[in-house]
């Protein structure tokens, strides 16, 4: 697990992109991590079906807030439904290496809440899926 | 005090401390609050049961029953002797969780009435927090709470008044989060003053410290077999005789009663009235050959050796306080047990669990089943090191070291 923490990857947990609000979101929805407390909130601008602007926030480890942040740099520009179809391997590619079943569901937290402000309710885990 | 084994020695009586992780790094157990290895004399007492004697108690007639019979009935009497109790006073449950919540359902519905209060602390762990949130809403009790000031130590100047009112005081030994030793010997004779019933939340009391439930006076008193060397599934509930006698069956079923007709059931005596079911026969005979290594190397020899290891750790890691590290709780020996919260730096606790792990060291990090205090402090998550009797500084080395990898694997 120590070769998790790349560069790329620190940098994404202490500089994270897209952090913040937005005005006026179309979407949003956030959730947190019962086993550790780690929140999300996900907010999407939405036009004609696509993600034109995304703001993440929330608290919590370097494996969901990078990912997190990777994530929203995905999906900016995808459309709507598209990002409700966004499965782990999304965030696998983003990070570029395995993560420990133990902490699977910090790497997809914020894909979980992602998609559940895509659908309009709370999404699946996407690890069980 | 007799013990005179080095940590080294001792655990070379647990099999899993010898076994190489998956990286092939010695393990380094770090989680005994969340729940202590086993000896191999505990290990073979389960096996020597389920190959030799295993049978249902208390009504097998032929002698591998009443064998299994004995050997339960010692246990209970073993554990009973260990804190000072009569054996009839000593309730099987699966844990200390188990226990708290029987006086509630008990106990608490049959004496806790609207506008009474129960007294708790800003220290709990969620089993000796929920239960008493569930009989206040069902009773229309009021929850009240002890604070703690920053370091996790109780608050105690308010105490009378604080008392004032009070049908039960539950609270915990020790923090299971701050090591925090409760002083029970300025408590409990408040309590008493103010008509207080008094139930201690042992879970991370027995397994550390030497207790004797007569000498601290208290009502009832819960905790866990899995803490203290013991298997999982088999707790305890100390409970004063006239209370139980008192107090209303918890589960019917078998072995709880004494005579039973289709409309009417006459309750068995003390202390199979609430155990109901066939119990869990093998683990309270393991919990007795826990109780008796323990015994052996004498409580006493526990808590020093933990006094030991808590003082050498913050000595080991108070470098470590420049770049970054800060530890929570008393930070003194004399004060808490084997526990130590912390976190380094930027890295978040999960964070530095999994970097540890690469090493072979198993720590905790996240809320410790107490996220009221933890909100109270402001921390989102703590790393935690727990130490028993198998650990020894070179453990401690091994986590400062594992500390100093996270530092190096976070470009700190």
């Amino acid at each position: 697990m120590d070769d998790f923490y790349r560069d790329f990857i620190l940098d994404h947990y202490r500089n994270p992109r897209n952090y913040g609000h937005l005005d006026r979101p179309a979407v949003s929805a956030e959730d947190l991590n019962p086993l550790c407390g780690d929140t999300i909130r996900m907010e999407f601008e939405v036009d004609d079906g696509v993600v034109r602007e995304v703001r993440f926030s929330g608290k919590g480890c370097a494996i969901s807030q990078a990912s997190a942040s990777m994530l929203t740099e995905t999906i900016k520009g995808m459309k709507l439904e598209d990002v409700a179809k966004l499965s782990k391997d999304v965030v696998l590619e983003n990070v570029g290496i395995g993560i420990s079943p133990t902490r699977m569901k910090c790497a997809t937290l914020g894909l979980r809440v992602a998609k559940s402000a895509a659908i309009g309710e709370i999404a699946g885990w996407p690890d069980e899926e | 005090m007799i013990a005179v084994r080095t940590a080294e020695a001792i655990a070379a009586d647990f099999p899993i401390l010898s076994k190489p992780t998956s990286r092939g790094k010695r393990l380094v157990y770090l989680d005994s609050a969340a729940t202590s290895q086993k000896p191999q004399a505990v290990i073979d007492t389960l096996v020597t049961y389920y190959s030799e004697y295993n049978a249902n108690i208390h009504r097998g007639v032929y002698e591998i029953a009443e064998r299994a019979t004995e050997a339960f009935e010692t246990a209970r009497s073993t554990v009973a002797h260990f804190i000072n109790a009569d054996h009839r006073e000593v309730i099987w449950t699966r844990n200390a969780t188990e226990a708290i919540n029987l006086v509630g359902y008990t106990w608490g519905l049959q004496n806790v009435r609207s506008g009474d209060v129960i007294l708790t602390s800003q220290l709990e762990h969620h089993s000796n927090l929920v239960p008493w949130q569930l009989l206040a809403e069902k009773t229309g009790a009021a929850l009240r709470f002890i604070p703690a000031d920053d370091r996790g130590i109780l608050q105690l100047d308010d105490l009378e008044k604080l008392l004032e009112g009070v049908k039960l005081l539950a609270i915990s030994h020790v923090s299971n989060t701050l090591g925090t030793i409760t002083q029970l010997d300025r408590i409990v004779p408040a309590a008493r003053a103010a008509g207080a019933t008094i139930l201690v939340d042992g879970a991370q009391g027995v397994p550390h410290l030497a207790v004797d439930v007569k000498a601290l006076d208290v009502d009832f008193y819960a905790f866990s077999g899995h803490k203290m060397l013991g298997p999982t599934g088999i707790g305890v509930l100390y409970g004063k005789r006239a209370l139980l006698e008192a107090m209303p069956p918890f589960l019917a079923g078998g072995d709880m009663i004494r005579k039973v007709e289709y409309e009417h059931t006459t309750f068995n005596e003390l202390p199979w009235k609430f155990e109901a079911g066939t119990s869990n026969i093998a683990d309270a005979i393991g919990l007795a050959t826990a109780v008796d290594y323990l015994s052996e190397l004498g409580m006493d020899w526990v808590r020093l050796h933990e006094r030991d290891l808590l003082g050498y750790a913050l000595e080991r890691l108070a470098p470590l306080e420049r770049r970054g590290l800060a530890l929570y709780g008393p930070k003194d020996p004399a004060l808490a047990s084997g526990v130590l919260s912390f976190n380094f730096a930027d890295v978040h606790a999960h964070d530095l669990a999994s970097i540890l792990d690469t090493e072979g060291i198993c720590i905790r990090a996240g809320h410790h089943c107490t996220m009221p205090l933890m909100e109270k402090m402001g921390w989102p998550a703590t790393a935690r090191a727990s130490f028993y009797i198998y650990n020894s500084k070179a453990d401690i080395d091994a986590l400062a070291e594992g500390i100093e990898k996270a530092a190096r694997v976070f470009k700190l």
